[in-house]
């Protein structure tokens, strides 16, 4: 049986399963809830800082951002690709842990292995 | 350089050619759809049959309108750096979606995001709230991109403004009719892959006149244009206003109906997950080409011929496009721009009609007691008066000032939608009289609050000055909904909304699997 975690939760997997589903641990699911919603909320911080400084920076410090680095690139210019690049990378964080950190959790917690 | 062929308001055969070709292939995925079309789970969800990369193109294929296209092309065409700072708003939004809502929503709902809010509330009162919220955001979305339709289709092919319209809404009636979501899915693929592969070949063209270096262009456009172009202007002049909008667009993206309409196409949490980072990735590209096609466009056609045609910069794309390729390109990216206002409204009319009849006759009228015939005549039937209406308002609101209503949108998906989505999945104290309060005010406070901002008053009506400060109403709205939704919650704890929590935890996680932690057969083949 080749159940992995990351397809394992379809149905097909289920067909093993007990027909009466037991209790299950709800300590185990308040924990899992908690800590999904905490990096959530941790990598919407980030994001949330990032677009605002940006912004922020644009409001307050114009002359900064009109700071020239290289012919035809302006601070502002780099920060603000920057800032899309940003969403990117924080995507690749957020699948990263998700498969390494979240699927085996709730592959635990659903008792398949 | 060369004199330009394009007249505005000339039929241009070329662009009709490409054009009736989209129709056509999207007329053909239709009647393949139509075929499966049998159910409503086809109908709204496309049968959960589309895969996290098709779905990701779709989203962004959805979320590319016609207003970031040709928008922020010509806003960064006119105005350099500023039209920057709307781009990366929009784009801000979709790692939030990843992050708090797609997953979840993906295993808690069926068709709408009231599914999910409602899961362990009171039907009724929080689905006619979800409707109100959905509904709003719809139709404001809806005229924008009609009245953008109209004007744009004008522009291109020299057709009246009202036959414009119609034609948009009948196109899109069509296929949303016959083939429901699959359809509207398959037509939002083929405009993404049109639409990135379009915009990738004019930003290689532009570069190939400055070495392959975007910094060349860069350098070139400040030398023509003056050093301002490349840092910040008048744009962000109150720093409240912009992270007002700022606000609005981060979350707002979060609480669109039709984008979170979409994950429920997918089968599962992971391909949900897919969707959206897919989706970014395509997103993100495309807003990084606006970018050289704004400044190719600043520096190739020059800034005086682009607001000669349109003041807001819209024509600058398409001159853009017939300067470095001729006509045909030309042609080709109108056709381009036309069959992304259409996909835009197909899903937009598509989600309206799923809170009309899932959300208000199904589950509010008939206590979601409806045969699946019945449930699939309503979905048509509703699905046909938004678009009979969609149609009403492009040609009711021609010529009006209608520049705020995609911001409202997002506010009104910021403050309705975002909040009651969110306490909904994550907190368990969180009850139908707090949704309800969340969503109402959500809605009513932004739809107040812009009417007497600056935005209405003074841009619309005319006036010299407005009561509320404010552009976008989001930095005051959004926390009100949340606050709103909390207190109330607070004062009047429901105690089956809390005990039923455990039920959105286990699915949220586990979806609708049955978990069996004492299985030893399993564990032991495994290990």
């Amino acid at each position: 049986m080749m159940a992995t975690y990351a397809a394992g939760l379809r149905d097909e997997t289920y067909e093993l399963a007990a027909p009466e589903a037991p209790e299950i641990d709800h300590e185990a699911l308040d924990a899992l809830t908690a800590r999904r919603f905490r990096f959530a909320l941790k990598l919407t911080g980030v994001m949330l800082v990032l677009y605002f400084g940006f912004i922020l920076l644009i409001a307050f410090n114009r002359d900064l951002l009109a700071t020239k680095l290289v012919d035809g690139l302006t601070l502002g210019m780099a920060l603000g690709v920057g800032v899309i690049l940003s969403t990117w990378v924080l995507t690749w964080v957020y699948v990263r842990w998700a498969n390494r950190v979240y699927e085996p959790a709730v592959a635990e917690l659903g008792g398949v292995r | 350089m060369t004199i330009a062929n394009f007249v505005p308001g000339e039929p241009n055969s070329l662009a009709i050619l490409f054009f009736v070709l989209f129709v056509g292939l999207a007329l053909a995925i239709t009647w393949r759809a139509a075929r499966r079309t049998r159910t409503t789970e086809h109908f709204y969800a496309a049968g959960h049959n589309i895969t996290g990369f098709q779905n990701g193109l779709a989203l962004a294929g959805d979320y590319m309108s016609a207003a970031s296209f040709l928008g922020i092309a010509g806003l960064v065409a006119l105005k350099g750096f500023d039209g920057l700072i709307y781009s990366i708003g929009f784009l801000v939004g979709w790692p939030i979606v990843l992050f708090l809502i797609a997953e979840p929503l993906r295993n808690l709902g069926r068709y709408t995001f009231a599914d999910v809010v409602a899961f362990r509330m009171r039907q009724r009162p929080v689905r006619i709230a979800a409707a109100i919220g959905t509904l709003s955001v719809v139709i404001f979305y809806l005229i924008a991109q009609m009245v953008g339709a109209g004007t744009l289709i004008n522009l291109i092919f020299g057709l009246p403004y009202e036959v414009s319209v119609v034609i948009v809404g009948a196109v899109m009636l069509t296929f949303l009719l016959f083939g429901g979501m699959i359809a509207t899915t398959w037509v939002q693929i083929v405009k993404a892959v049109l639409l990135l592969g379009g915009a990738t070949a004019m930003a290689l063209l532009v570069l190939s006149h400055f070495s392959l270096n975007p910094l060349t262009l860069f350098d070139s456009a400040s030398d023509k244009n003056g050093a301002g172009v490349l840092s910040p202007g008048s744009l962000v002049s109150n720093h409240w206003d912009a992270m007002s909008l700022g606000l609005a667009l981060m979350f707002g993206t979060a609480g669109l109906p039709h984008i979170l309409m979409r994950f429920y196409t997918v089968p599962d949490r992971q391909a949900a997950r897919k969707s959206v980072s897919w989706a970014t990735i395509f997103i993100g590209f495309f807003y990084l080409l606006t970018f050289i096609l704004g400044f190719g466009a600043m520096t190739l056609v020059g800034q005086g011929p682009i607001s000669a045609i349109d003041k807001g910069g819209n024509a600058a794309a398409l001159l853009l496009a017939e300067n470095v390729a001729g006509t045909p390109f030309f042609g080709f990216i109108a056709a381009v721009a036309f069959a992304t206002i259409l996909a835009v409204v197909a899903g937009l009319t598509l989600s309206g009609a799923a809170a009309l009849s899932h959300d208000l006759w199904v589950n509010v009228v008939r206590h979601g007691e409806a045969p699946e015939r019945e449930q699939l005549r309503v979905a048509r039937a509703a699905t046909f008066a938004m678009g009979a209406l969609a149609i009403m308002l492009g040609i009711a609101l021609k010529g009006q000032n209608i520049a705020f209503m995609v911001g409202l949108a997002f506010a009104i998906a910021a403050s309705a939608n975002f909040p009651a989505l969110l306490m909904s999945i994550y907190w368990r104290g969180y009850t139908t009289a707090g949704a309800v309060t969340s969503i109402v005010t959500g809605a009513v406070s932004a739809l107040v609050l812009i009417y007497i901002s600056p935005t209405i008053q003074v841009d619309v009506l005319g006036h010299a000055t407005a009561p509320f400060g404010l552009k976008n109403p989001a930095l005051i709205s959004m926390p009100l909904a949340f606050v709103s939704g909390i207190v109330v919650s607070l004062l009047w704890p429901e105690r089956s909304a809390q005990e039923r929590f455990v039920e959105v935890e286990r699915k949220t996680h586990l979806g609708d699997a049955v978990p069996h932690p004492a299985k030893p057969a399993l564990v032991t083949e495994s290990s």
